[in-house]
């Protein structure tokens, strides 16, 4: 389908190939360039908020876990709100101490996707009126995949909040909506909640097309 | 009134690479098997991170200078540059612009590439920057060698530029490869033909740009880039507040 109202057409997509990692978490691929380099830590040490961490692993359609998996995520602050000039929901502070974005690579050899973070507040919906419920935004990409995927993870301490989800209800077969459903437990006194994605098979994670 | 921030338009598919393309092996066990499902665009689509000059190093767009170590890096000194637009062609300023290539060998510094063309001392093979005002983006390097890749026993991969794009929204985020004019490797490429379209395909190739290059000094390469655009309003409904 044709957009013919504008003017040029995106640029086409191509993978992220298996060294992705040169140019967006260099230290992974061995070697150390840049002064300030991005990481899986999204919280400061000023951020406000409950600590967690969110970890899990990405498996392919024989089941194995995908070790070249590179995933950014997106998040709102404690308050809910997003850094950024969109979000213009009253009420709600900028935390100077927060951007809500990072990315990470899964571990070569374990598969283990790791990100240092807050529990973010929830955020209006598209109606401008109904909440959603706490989620982050994440975005994967590796060797095999054309186009980056898009999900979201919610977390499952908050189900009162997840049954009244605007997108959540939108997924036809309830059973999916677990797919997205990152699990609270605890480590060492911290918090972590676990959010396995399955690109294919029985438990297929919901991915967007956003 | 026109909001600067609003929804996307729908992602035209038919220009992309589908999921699954089976003569690219390693897309088959890493496809969904489910349609997507369409959501339509709410605060956590349209907003992004945002980047800023002071986050980034004098040197960090120049690849023949920021891994330098005895001397300048082996190979064809060579300039990319562009304009990243949206599809309305509005010059998309302040966005993120990360580059990874091989060296002109056509190996990777990478703990997982075993390629026997060797590790140049003095590249790194990654660089980043913003875009000015304009949407412009300039990058200095050296033109990536060809690299056999584990497809078919016989797959090589062009010389390519891989290229890391944030808009100003997550939902633009684009990861792609950016081709050279002229490359018979193009149409050979399992990844370059998972696109379809070879008008597509053809919006990947940089062109050769002799009035940007510099005498005597470098040739450059002009690579364009389009993120999707935004409708002139937020939402059907307006949010809080507005």
């Amino acid at each position: 389908m044709k957009h013919s109202i504008n003017k040029l057409e995106e640029t086409p997509s191509q993978t992220a190939g298996p060294y992705v990692h040169i140019g967006l978490l260099p230290h992974q691929a061995g070697f150390d360039i840049f002064a300030n380099n991005f990481s899986h830590e999204i919280a400061g040490p000023d951020t406000k908020g409950e600590r967690i961490t969110i970890e899990g692993m990405v498996f392919d359609g024989s089941g194995a876990p995908i070790r070249d998996m590179l995933l950014e995520l997106w998040q709102a602050n404690a308050e809910g709100r997003y850094r950024h000039p969109a979000d213009r929901q009253q009420g709600k502070a900028i935390d100077p101490g927060f951007r809500g974005w990072g990315r990470t690579g899964t571990d070569f050899a374990s598969g283990l996707y790791t990100f240092e973070t807050i529990k973010p507040g929830s955020v209006v919906g598209r109606s401008g009126t109904k909440p959603m419920a706490p989620h982050v935004s994440l975005w994967l990409v590796s060797r095999g995949i054309n186009i980056g995927l898009s999900t979201r993870m919610y977390f499952d301490d908050e189900s009162e909040a997840n049954a009244a989800d605007p997108v959540l209800n939108l997924i036809e077969q309830p059973a999916r909506r677990k797919t997205l459903l990152g699990h609270r437990g605890s480590r060492d006194g911290k918090t972590v909640y676990r959010f396995d994605i399955h690109l294919q098979g029985a438990h297929e994670t919901v991915f967007f097309d956003v | 009134m026109a909001d600067e921030y609003g929804e996307f338009y729908q992602r035209n598919r038919d220009i992309h690479p589908p999921a699954l393309t089976p003569t690219y092996k390693t897309s088959v066990l890493r496809s969904p098997r489910i349609p997507l499902w369409s959501l339509q665009n709410s605060l956590s689509e349209v907003t992004g991170p945002v980047f800023t000059p002071d986050e980034l190093g004098p040197l960090d767009h120049d690849l023949i200078k920021n891994y330098a170590h005895t001397g300048d890096p082996v190979g064809e000194r060579t300039i990319i540059h562009g304009q990243v637009l949206d599809e309305d062609a509005r010059p998309q300023a302040g966005v993120l612009v990360e580059i990874w290539q091989a060296n002109a060998g056509g190996r990777y510094r990478h703990v997982n590439d075993r390629y026997f063309a060797p590790i140049d001392p003095n590249f790194g093979g990654c660089g980043r920057t913003l875009t000015d005002a304009e949407g412009r983006y300039w990058f200095r390097t050296v033109k990536p060698g060809v690299y056999p890749f584990r497809n078919y026993i016989n797959s090589w991969r062009p010389a390519h530029v891989h290229f890391s794009i944030f808009g100003s929204g997550f939902a633009q985020r684009l990861i792609t490869q950016m081709y050279f004019e002229g490359d018979p490797m193009i149409r050979h490429d399992a990844i370059a033909q998972t696109i379809a379209d070879p008008a597509a395909i053809d919006r990947l190739v940089a062109k050769l740009d002799l009035n940007a290059s510099i005498p005597l000094d470098s040739v450059a390469y002009r690579f364009d880039i389009v993120l999707r655009g935004r409708r002139a309003t937020m939402f059907e409904n307006k949010l809080q507040g507005n």
